[in-house]
């Protein structure tokens, strides 16, 4: 231990208003964070900094990067990991679990029977108006009644350290490359707390996800073929699309490698066509069949969702989930987790002014500086207003917009999200974070990927972590995992024999080893008069033993 | 093997090499301007660039040639370009080639932005021929041997023996003698494996046969002509259609054929016509390889009033 005088990493660190997770308001460290605290302690700044360096010069190499605004950057990880103790994993992990298996059965009963509606849970209103509820896929089975193969479910943990759900993610999420590559990196450069912490594994996901995506093919295909489908390399999240296509182990397609022929869709390939079963796709619902949707799009394929339909192709996820992650329907989450499930929501939601309401919106009207505004189907941080940091004209603006369009938009109270430590330019700060948990469903069961993105807000003061706002990510590390290295007694035997089978020797060229002790001796032993070297009838003893 | 990824991978396989050859043929080029007392310094270089595609009118300076040949940026006949393209392509390609090959190529190009202002060339090129060394090298060690490997070596084989070609092209430079023979064969790290299988000094028609015709020799035209052609017999497979592709082995062995049958002499009096033939034969091979496995250039756009 540092004594007080010493100056570490630590000396200056202070929690802010919010919840820090590393330290309480008195200043001493939370249990999961002794471990981590310490190591870090044990170091200089520089160290920490030059760590720090290595880590993006690694993500560099990697090509670990994502787009902005045309540019490619190192995706920034920070060096200090967040922890998460067993059991608030214990809480989350069922609760995410729950929460998809509520959003799957809503999303079959929307497309399906509408029973929610008729028993006045949600107001069929509210579904014909949203943007992304799509007749068009109406009675499209899915193969193995799955719809949300992978979701992420936005978490946050509010001023006493409760987890809440911000908000659900089941069209599209992105993110999980940068869990798996974080941890690749931090690993190797923390092995040490690797070894003791007992960290939950998360390079399984890419298993996973293949076998769920298996296990949706179509009825009757033993061995399927499975794609993912990208944009293409501009896309801000192709480095996430080739990742997991190459973990898996299945193609990466854009559009135009696909053909659809007879409600059959293919790929294009170099010995000819070839059978497509299942696509994970990445490419917006809006995307993918100029047939039905945009019909200027280049990025999907003409054919995809009648193929889909005669249940000759499956598309995970789902086309039309969209209806069940905007920002009012969920509002009406805890209630379907209820209504569907029959069980108390685990996880609770934060509280949310639906401004379709009349009188919600008279109240939030009047307090709208102190209030969150988000539009319902925004994504990334964008249109967020956050009323404490507003300008009085933003204000206006915002209250004309709730005026003219009151079902796109909803209102929260401003939430201090918890704190971790950081690197920052002035040493270790506590900086605001979220945590986005990654859910496989493979109709049996949800797995819920222990840890999960967490995003930092570098800013400080900052509440808005998405990358596209300038957030950054943290190694997210669960702990209750097996220790691997448990001391084992050594054996016994002073010769340890591989499965009881003696060693094949390693052989070498014969004048290697045997002959060329010999020419080392007969050297030296021409060396041996040259007691005086300057003398030597041979010249200078350095040459005569090169 | 998707198509779209077969032509990205024929597309490393041609740059790395490009980069590769311009590096030697550069610094070849170099000492021949300091070497040679009575150089045209300024037509030489012009035809330098002509023999590599990448024509300029009017005086050309050492410097332009720098620039054209080893810095520039978006250009398919510079180091930088195309070593940033072979990077490119990787990128479209990542999830079939190995980690290694492609941080290989990734941090190559990183580097790149080092060497903008070298002041000594020459260390760049090594620098050049070594980082192409290494995506070999590593291509090697992990690539299955099945249609990924076949399109890049088939790529490397084409730029390869075009560009060998085109080296052979600058003894008939404007303004210099050119590169003496024994240069040549050291440009293409030839001169000790001639020296073994010769077994006598350079002399002109034999220091020529060897980097035209030899059949053992990974540098010679003749060996990178039939090697593509193997390779292409190899992708054919049992296909079908074999129209195309077959067209394509057929302009590879006409060229090479030639040179086999062809008086080394005869080729040696004509050898610009000669080495364009080969380079003619190389680009129609590689347009034949692209209607045949990779995706046609039209975009299909989606018209709903066909519903």
């Amino acid at each position: 231990m540092a004594s007080t005088d010493d100056p570490t990493p630590w000396t200056g660190y202070t929690p802010v208003a919010a919840w820090d997770e590393a330290m309480d308001v008195e200043g001493s460290v939370r249990d999961p964070y002794a471990r981590v605290y310490a190591e870090i302690e044990r170091m200089s700044g520089d160290d920490l900094y030059s760590r720090a360096e290595a880590l993006a010069n690694t993500y560099l190499a990697q090509g670990v990067t994502f787009d902005h605004a045309g540019e490619e950057r190192p995706f920034p990880l920070d060096i200090v990991p967040r922890v998460i103790g067993s059991d608030e994993w214990e809480i989350i992990s069922p609760g995410v679990s729950q929460r998809v298996k509520a959003l799957e059965a809503f999303l079959a009963d929307v497309y399906g029977s509408q029973h929610c509606v008729q028993d006045g849970i949600v107001p069929r209103r509210l579904i014909a108006t949203s943007q992304y509820f799509y007749r068009s896929v109406a009675g499209v089975e899915p193969a193995n009644g799955v719809r949300v193969h992978v979701s992420g479910i936005d978490l946050v943990r509010d001023q006493h350290g409760i987890w809440r759900v911000l908000e659900d993610n089941v069209r599209v999420p992105s993110g999980v490359s940068y869990v798996l590559s974080n941890r690749r990196a931090m690993s190797q450069m923390f092995p040490e707390m690797f070894g003791a912490m007992g960290i939950r594994p998360v390079l399984e996901y890419s298993r996973r996800l293949r076998a769920s995506l298996a296990k949706c093919a179509p009825e009757g295909v033993d061995d399927p073929t499975i794609v993912v489908l990208t944009p293409g390399v501009y896309n801000s999240a192709y480095y996430e699309h080739s990742l997991l296509a190459r973990t898996m182990g299945v193609e990466l397609v854009e559009g135009r490698d696909l053909e659809t022929v007879n409600g059959r869709v293919y790929m294009r390939t170099t010995a000819g066509r070839r059978r497509v079963d299942v696509i994970y796709r990445r490419v917006d619902d809006d995307y993918l069949d100029p047939v039905v949707f945009r019909p200027d799009s280049s990025l999907g394929a003409p054919g995809l969702v009648n193929a889909a339909r005669l249940g000759n192709v499956t598309i995970a996820n789902a086309i039309g989930n969209g209806v069940a992650d905007d920002k009012l329907m969920y509002t009406y989450m805890p209630d379907l987790i209820r209504y569907y499930l029959n069980e108390e929501p685990i996880l609770p939601n934060v509280d949310t002014w639906r401004l379709e309401e009349a009188d919600a919106r008279e109240e939030v009207l009047d307090r709208l500086d102190e209030l969150v505004v988000k539009p319902v189907d925004g994504a990334g941080g964008k249109g967020v207003t956050i009323g404490p940091k507003a300008s009085r004209e933003e204000l206006d603006k915002v209250k004309a917009q709730i005026t003219a369009d009151p079902r796109g938009w909803i209102a929260q109270p401003v939430i201090q999200l918890s704190t971790v430590p950081t690197l920052t330019d002035d040493g270790l700060e506590p900086r605001h974070v979220d945590l986005r948990p990654f859910a496989i469903n493979d109709g049996d069961d949800v797995w819920v990927l222990p840890g999960g993105l967490t995003r930092v807000a570098l800013q400080r003061g900052q509440l808005i972590v998405n990358s596209s706002q300038g957030g950054g990510s943290k190694d997210t590390w669960v702990l209750g995992g097996v220790r691997h290295r448990a001391s084992t007694q050594p054996p016994p035997e002073a010769r340890v024999e591989f499965g009881g089978i003696g060693s094949v020797p390693q052989t070498a060229h014969p004048e290697d080893y045997v002959a060329g002790q010999q020419q080392q001796q007969q050297q030296q032993q021409r060396e041996q008069p040259s007691a005086e070297p300057a003398t030597h009838p041979d010249g200078p003893a350095e040459e005569a033993s090169c | 093997m998707l198509s779209r990824i077969a032509e990205s991978l024929f597309w490393i396989g041609r740059y790395v090499e490009r980069a590769d050859n311009t590096a030697r043929l550069l610094d070849v080029h170099l000492n021949v301007l300091l070497e040679d007392p009575w150089v045209d310094e300024p037509s030489a270089n012009a035809s330098l660039l002509s023999v590599m595609s990448c024509p300029v009118d009017g005086p050309v300076s050492r410097g332009d040639v720098l620039r054209h040949l080893a810095f520039e940026d978006d250009s398919a006949t510079s180091i930088a370009g195309t070593l940033a393209a072979a990077r490119e392509n990787a990128r479209r390609a990542r999830e079939v080639i190995s980690t290694e090959v492609w941080e290989s190529l990734n941090t190559t190009r990183m580097d790149l932005r080092r060497w903008s202002r070298a002041s000594r060339p020459h260390e760049y090129f090594v620098w050049v021929r070594e980082r192409a060394a290494v995506v070999w090298g590593l291509s090697s060690a992990t690539t299955s041997r099945d249609d990924a490997w076949h399109f890049m070596e088939l790529g490397r084989s084409l730029e390869r023996a075009d560009m060998i070609a085109r080296l052979l092209m600058t003894r008939s430079l404007e303004g210099t003698t050119g590169p003496n023979w024994t240069t040549l064969l050291r440009t293409c790290s030839a001169h000790e494996a001639y020296l073994r299988t010769v077994r006598a000094l350079v002399t002109e028609e034999r220091a020529a046969e060897f980097l035209l015709i030899d059949r053992l020799f990974p540098r010679s035209i003749a060996y990178n002509l039939d090697r593509a052609e193997s390779i292409l017999s190899q992708i054919e497979g049992s296909e079908s259609n074999r129209a195309l592709a077959g067209r394509a082995r057929l302009a590879l062995g006409r060229a090479r054929t030639n040179l086999e049958y062809s008086p080394v002499r005869d080729i040696l009096d004509d050898l610009v016509t000669q080495m364009h033939e080969v380079q003619r034969a190389c680009a129609t091979a590689s347009d034949l390889i692209r209607d045949r496995y990779f995706l046609p250039a039209a975009t299909v756009t989606w018209n709903q009033e066909a519903l």
